[in-house]
């Protein structure tokens, strides 16, 4: 009797200890999935790449985010978050991607698309480089359009919270720029929306094509 | 009388067109509010200066003699700036004139102060000089609150890394054509004589200046 009492309190013990670990071992793997730094395989990152292409290269609509700023990025998720990105694809798509990310998980996520190397789209209209890389190193004067290379740099890597730009998808510049001439994204920083009003469409699709080759 | 005002209205009514032509040519581009917004594009929507991949300096409330003598020296080669060069070709006297003029009633806060820490060694070289290193006391020329006069500029609110960038390459880019000597002469040995931490302090004191 003595025996089985000792028995079933060790029981009790073990599955006490059991329940313990089974808890430790989830808060483990919430612990990885939700806060700890990103990786390839992890959910969060997955949930990304599934629209953005598994090395974030990127995949129409969803431009590349490999090499990205990352200040870049996590000022993006705070803007899809508050609604105030609300370009076409970003209310259909980002709004709610983005609706139940903490901050601590964009970091890690702007951390590690930010690590990934940026391969060119290099798939804008070769003829029209030329004047794009015209109007992005030396602006027109003439025509009040300032030079891209003051805030994106000269080599269109962009810096804390200004993207980069080379070697994003001609498609996908080309349209953010429009977008940014029609309106959208207003509340944005000063001052995309002033500088792509004063863009012709020809004078787009050259810093697009541009761009796109840019490495 | 009242003939003499309905010459003027009729006479005035006629004028209408052409002069809306006129502002029509200057709405293209080449007029003062085009080429203020392209300013502002860049320096800031109250001239305040942004941190783009360069810091691109604060313009409100700077001196008009020191903004005109600028975008003199970026076109006659006395200083190098490959964007300002270009962007300075685009502006007629005229419009440089009423340019430098609005800027100079803007008064934004600053906007990015440097560190108190720093900004309090800044304010003693700022106020004082450092006899020993042969530099000057800054407010002898740029005046006890940094407002500049003619074509010393104002740096008060400057941006501090646009300040230090400045300082650190003087030479570089200032006093560049031999047979044109100007005003960026008289800081030349300043500059020069003032080390990476010291310019730092500096930079940090005037940027926190309002």
């Amino acid at each position: 009797m003595v025996n089985t009492k000792a028995q079933s309190k060790n029981r009790v013990k073990r599955k006490l200890s059991l329940r313990t670990s089974a808890v430790t071992m989830a808060f483990a793997c919430w612990t990885v999935m939700f806060s700890g730094s990103a990786q390839a395989d992890s959910p969060a990152v997955r949930n990304c790449t599934w629209c953005h292409g598994s090395s974030a290269e990127g995949y129409t609509p969803a431009p590349r985010l490999a090499g990205q700023r990352p200040g870049y990025l996590q000022q993006q998720i705070v803007d899809f978050k508050a609604h105030t990105r609300d370009n076409p694809a970003s209310t259909q798509y980002m709004w709610g991607a983005a609706a139940y990310l903490d901050p601590r998980t964009a970091y890690d996520l702007a951390a590690y698309f930010a690590a990934l190397p940026p391969i060119p789209a290099a798939d804008g209209r070769a003829d029209l480089v030329a004047l794009g890389e015209s109007i992005y190193q030396r602006g027109m004067p003439e025509e009040n359009i300032v030079a891209c290379v003051a805030c994106h740099g000269p080599n269109a890597q962009g810096v804390g919270a200004i993207p980069r730009l080379g070697g994003l998808a001609y498609t996908y510049l080309k349209r953010r720029m429009k977008e940014w001439a029609i309106g959208y994204h207003a509340t944005a920083r000063h001052p995309m929306p002033s500088v792509a009003r004063k863009l012709s469409s020809a004078q787009i699709d050259a810093l697009a094509s541009y761009l796109s080759f840019v490495r | 009388m009242t003939r003499t005002l309905l010459a003027l209205v009729v006479g005035g009514a006629l004028a209408l067109p052409a002069f809306t032509s006129i502002q029509a040519a200057h709405a293209a581009g080449a007029g003062v509010e085009a080429k203020m917004n392209y300013c502002q594009d860049c320096h800031g929507p109250a001239g305040q200066g942004f941190h783009g991949f360069y810091p691109i300096p604060r313009l409100a409330g700077q001196q008009p003699d020191y903004i005109k003598n600028q975008l003199q020296a970026f076109i006659q080669h006395r200083r190098t700036n490959n964007i300002m060069f270009n962007v300075a070709h685009s502006l007629q006297p005229s419009v440089i004139d009423a340019l430098a003029n609005r800027f100079s009633h803007f008064n934004p806060r600053p906007l990015s102060p440097g560190s108190r820490r720093l900004a309090e060694a800044g304010r003693k070289i700022f106020e004082n000089g450092m006899p020993e290193a042969n530099i000057a006391a800054c407010a002898a020329c740029h005046g006890p609150e940094a407002k500049g006069h003619g074509e010393i500029p104002r740096l008060a609110g400057q941006l501090p890394d646009y300040v230090f960038n400045k300082l650190m390459n003087w030479s570089k880019e200032r006093g560049q054509n031999p047979s044109l000597p100007d005003t960026s002469l008289i800081m030349e040995p300043v500059a020069h004589s003032l080390n990476q931490a010291q310019a730092q302090a500096v930079a940090a004191y005037v940027s926190s200046l309002r």
